[in-house]
């Protein structure tokens, strides 16, 4: 598959993760997960995953840069 | 043995500023970018210590003594997602336009932009204006922390003067270089301690699973959002870290990135850091509320200092302090140095001396800026009421209204001087607006809607930007191409 069509499927990822960070469905819930608040779980698993989608965006949609094509090492 | 650890730490970053010194190339390039040398852990590390404030470990733990569990959501999983993605889409490409052009400032980036000394000015002042009561905060929180710290046997007076010597001698002395060294040193320095002091006061509190099970029991209303934090806010306080984007600090270490993949370590790593720092700080506020229940107002950011106080030995008091002190410190010499280099380089070198001054004379004024700055700002510090804490969260808001500025500025061809004018000036009308409104007004959102006054001043720039962008002269081909046509021509 073509970078094209990687970078895109990554910005959609990008969007969904973003509005994730809204977990209104467990706004009440006081469970315990993990042995933390499921509230606060979810949001260190959200660290994580934010960590895993800057992952393969810096490995297969980095941006090109007026400076030439950082894949190829440009360092003008 | 409190004071002696802090002041075995002041030495010791004094140090490292001092050991920086002599890789100093005596250019203006080197003293204001370190020659753009700067290599990924040292990018991550002096970014991520530049954005976390003392907010971070004290201010953190007492939002979450008020507000429970829902603090990390609103203010550190946001950031985790929201930083990286800016540094991702804008730092690299600032990055790269700064080393092709020469750029040192924002100033000058959005001045060449839009072929406008006008808008150079316009930004200058606004940027300034936001960032000194950022720099306030950060020296009379030393100040406090360190009072707090010795139960008031160190003067508030004193602890911020020893915050401005520090910073002002290796700023002067080390530059940039010997700022990112600081800061890289400083970043491990309060997060470790913030995870150590975690450690400590969990286990004397009989372990996470205990301690937490007292707060379910005793306040399980903080381990739920509830009605404390409304969906609306935590839905636009996500608009806040968006402010990464504005911070001259924050561009001025872009630009020191030796090339762009130096960039991929900050990316991937600082939703990572964010957790190691933030998980912390959060949990020990929920705990406090069980363990020093009954703290009011601004004394509940004391929760940290008084557990610690409660369950750990005097050195860890210390250390915790060291820790503090790190974290301010981190912040207050990145955005000393680069109002110093605005000043130098906008205003200075720009209107006056163009081609008057030589590199030796250029780091001699912004070596006199950064004293004067730092000097001006301690003696504000000695009289300002403590409200003055309340502009840290306006400072960030009026920063984040201004990211449509440097969207629009690398991605939008179209968009005009007249444009970007006209936003700058909306962002600070609304900016001082809103704080009129909110400044009595605890956790002030938009008619009490649970709106942050942030999203509205953003999607006003934009809308500014857009319409007036439209309703002007399309630029010059020759200016907008020198900064899209390389890009087009790479596809």
């Amino acid at each position: 598959m073509s970078r094209g069509p990687v970078r895109a499927l990554l910005y959609v990822a990008l969007i969904l993760i973003f509005l994730l960070h809204n977990d209104l469905w467990l706004w009440d819930d006081g469970r315990f997960v993990l042995g933390l608040p499921v509230g606060l779980t979810y949001h260190v698993l959200y660290c994580l995953v934010a960590a895993l989608i800057m992952t393969l965006l810096v490995r297969f949609a980095w941006p090109e840069t007026l400076g030439g094509d950082p894949d190829r090492g440009s360092d003008r | 043995m409190t004071l002696a650890v802090i002041v075995v730490y002041l030495a010791l970053v004094l140090l490292v500023g001092m050991v920086s010194h002599r890789l100093f190339r005596g250019t203006g390039e080197d003293y204001f970018l370190a020659t753009r040398s700067i290599g990924p852990f040292i990018l991550l590390m002096s970014l991520f210590g530049t954005h976390m404030t003392a907010f971070s470990l004290l201010g953190a733990s007492g939002e979450a003594y008020r507000n429970g569990i829902g603090v990390f959501a609103l203010m550190a999983s946001s950031s985790a997602l929201v930083v990286p993605a800016v540094f991702y889409f804008v730092g690299i490409r600032l990055w790269s336009l700064g080393k092709q052009r020469g750029y040192i400032t924002q100033v000058q980036f959005f001045r060449d932009r839009w072929a406008s000394d006008g808008l150079g000015v316009l930004l200058f002042v606004v940027l300034v204006m936001l960032l000194i009561p950022y720099l306030l905060i950060g020296i009379k929180g030393g100040g406090l922390t360190l009072s707090r710290i010795t139960d008031g046997q160190v003067p508030e007076w004193i602890g911020s003067l020893a915050v401005c010597v520090v910073v002002m001698t290796y700023v002067t002395y080390g530059g940039l270089r010997g700022t990112a060294w600081a800061n890289t040193f400083q970043t491990l320095v309060f997060m470790t301690l913030g995870a150590v002091s975690f450690f400590w006061i969990v286990r004397e509190l009989g372990g996470l699973e205990a301690a937490l099970g007292r707060v379910a029991s005793e306040r399980p209303d903080l381990l739920v959002r509830g009605e404390r934090i409304a969906p609306l806010k935590l839905l636009t306080y996500t608009c806040i870290p968006l402010s990464v984007g504005m911070f001259p600090h924050i561009f001025m270490h872009w630009l020191t990135a030796k090339r762009a993949e130096s960039f991929r370590v900050p990316i991937v790593a600082y939703p990572l850091c964010v957790a190691v720092v933030w998980i912390p700080s959060v949990l020990l506020g929920v705990l406090g509320s069980v363990d020093v229940a009954g703290l009011k107002g601004p004394e509940a950011s004391s929760v940290l200092v008084r557990m610690i106080d409660s369950h750990a030995p005097e050195l860890l008091a210390g250390l915790l302090a060291a820790g503090v002190f790190a974290a301010i410190m981190s912040s207050l010499d990145s955005q000393v140095l680069s109002l110093g280099t605005m000043f130098t380089q906008d205003i200075v070198r720009h209107f006056g001396f163009h081609d008057r001054m030589n590199e030796r004379e250029q780091i001699l004024v912004g070596r006199l800026f950064v004293a004067t700055i730092l000097f001006l700002t301690y003696v504000i510090s000695l009289v300002s009421p403590s409200s003055i804490f309340k502009l840290g969260i306006w400072s960030f808001t009026g920063f984040a209204a201004l990211f449509p500025v440097v969207l629009a500025a690398l991605f939008w061809r179209r968009s005009t001087k007249a444009g970007a004018v006209a936003t700058v000036i909306s962002v600070a009308v609304l900016w001082i607006y809103f704080l009129v409104r909110g400044w009595n007004v605890a956790d002030y959102t938009v008619a009490g809607s649970g709106i942050m006054p942030v999203a509205v001043m953003i999607v006003v720039s934009a809308t500014v930007m857009v319409l007036v962008s439209l309703a002007t002269r399309p630029p010059a081909p020759c200016v907008v191409d020198r900064f899209f046509r390389s890009s087009k021509g790479s596809r």
